[in-house]
């Protein structure tokens, strides 16, 4: 990054700013003892439910964390897919 | 009033609990309160070294819990505060010589001749760490603003909160304001929020730490030292009283972020 692009206000982000991104993450898991891989397990039994009774959008499927204090949860967002139920 | 315990612990080794212990046990001892220290780090001793009180044991914590003398004979009173004594660690034993049900008991019996037994915890989360905070009515978790403290400290959060132990606080200690304008080191701010329990204080990284180590008077009994001023704003705070927090300036001034457009990539 050169001295332009930081007197036109962009900026790489600072050690501070990844350390706290990076740490947030890592308690996330930490605290619900919920591995990455475990988390793309789940992300695809949830589809392969889903999918047998529902039309959803596999792509758009998000499994993830939030916490709010010392509560952490599991969000799952799972998109329907548009237009008439498809027919079997 | 019977005496309250503290457990000074952490996560990660060498972070300061050892020299939390013994500043914070001289700096109630300084504001008049009658105190004993602990160290539970069995086959690690050195809570004794940090207090200048090396050269003074006879017996130590196991020979206690064995029988082998009273309690007050292994208590050994601190040179300088009359109401500070110590209680040192065995160093040829392990861990597995005390148990839990030992320290309440002797905790037990010093409670109503005392008003804070401070106890300095081995790292870790096992047997020596489950001994230092079986009798701990507060538990103070120390962490360094560092990724990897800071994670350990919460790992250490999650335990004491399975104990049901519910009141922690927290101390950051070796705080670098200097890193901190720089954006370089987590601030205050940032390690609260992460492991979401009270601040009960904040430690500067300062050489006088070392300097009083190695002369073996905590660096709370010196006016001159900042770690020495945090550790007794803290000793306060446990008192109950309201102490403000020391003004460590951590945001960036006009020169920090000035230095921060020209200086460029990182490290
Ligand atoms: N605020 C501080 N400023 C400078 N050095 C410190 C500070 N706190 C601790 N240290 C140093 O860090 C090292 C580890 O501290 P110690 O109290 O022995 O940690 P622990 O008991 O957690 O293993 C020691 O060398 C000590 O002098
Ligand atoms: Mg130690």
């Amino acid at each position: 990054m050169s001295i332009w692009d930081r007197l036109r206000g962009k900026r790489e982000p600072t050690s501070r700013q990844v350390a706290r991104q990076r740490l947030q993450l890592v308690l996330v898991h930490d605290r619900a003892k919920v591995s990455p891989q475990l988390l793309q397990t789940l992300k695809d039994e949830i589809i392969a439910v889903i999918s047998r009774h529902v039309d959803i959008d596999r792509d758009g499927v998000e499994v993830t964390f939030t916490q709010s204090k010392r509560q952490s949860r599991l969000v799952a967002d799972i998109p329907l897919q548009g237009g008439s139920r498809r027919q079997k | 009033m019977p005496a309250r315990v503290l457990t000074i612990t952490s996560g990660k080794g060498g972070v300061g609990k050892t020299t939390a212990t013994a500043n914070l046990a001289s700096a109630l001892a300084l504001h008049g309160q009658r105190v004993v220290a602990i160290d539970a780090d069995i086959g690690l001793r050195n809570l004794d070294v940090v207090m200048g009180l090396e050269n003074r044991i006879v017996y130590d914590l196991v020979d206690v819990v064995e029988g082998r003398c009273r309690l007050r004979q292994a208590m050994i009173r601190d040179k300088r505060l009359s109401e500070l004594y110590l209680l040192p660690a065995a160093q040829t034993r392990d861990k597995t010589a005390v148990s839990p049900e030992d320290m309440v008991r002797l905790t037990d019996e010093l409670r109503p001749e005392f008003d804070f037994i401070v106890i300095d915890s081995p790292a870790g989360i096992e047997r020596g760490f489950k001994n230092a905070i079986a009798p701990a009515d507060e538990i103070l978790i120390i962490t360094t603003p560092e990724v990897s403290a800071v994670r350990d400290a919460d790992r250490i959060i999650g335990l004491v909160e399975a104990e049901e132990k519910e009141t922690t606080y927290l101390i950051i200690n070796r705080l670098r304001p200097d890193m901190v304008r720089r954006e370089d080191m987590l601030a205050t701010s940032d390690v609260v929020e992460l492991l979401a329990i009270d601040l009960i204080g904040i430690v500067p990284e300062d050489e006088y730490i070392i300097i009083s180590t190695n002369r073996g008077r905590p660096a709370a009994l010196d006016n001159s030292s900042p770690a020495g001023q945090a550790f007794r704003n803290i000793a306060r705070r446990v008192m109950g009283e309201d102490v403000p927090f020391m003004a460590i300036r951590e945001s960036p001034g006009f020169l920090d972020r000035i230095a921060r457009l020209v200086r460029g990539r990182r490290i």
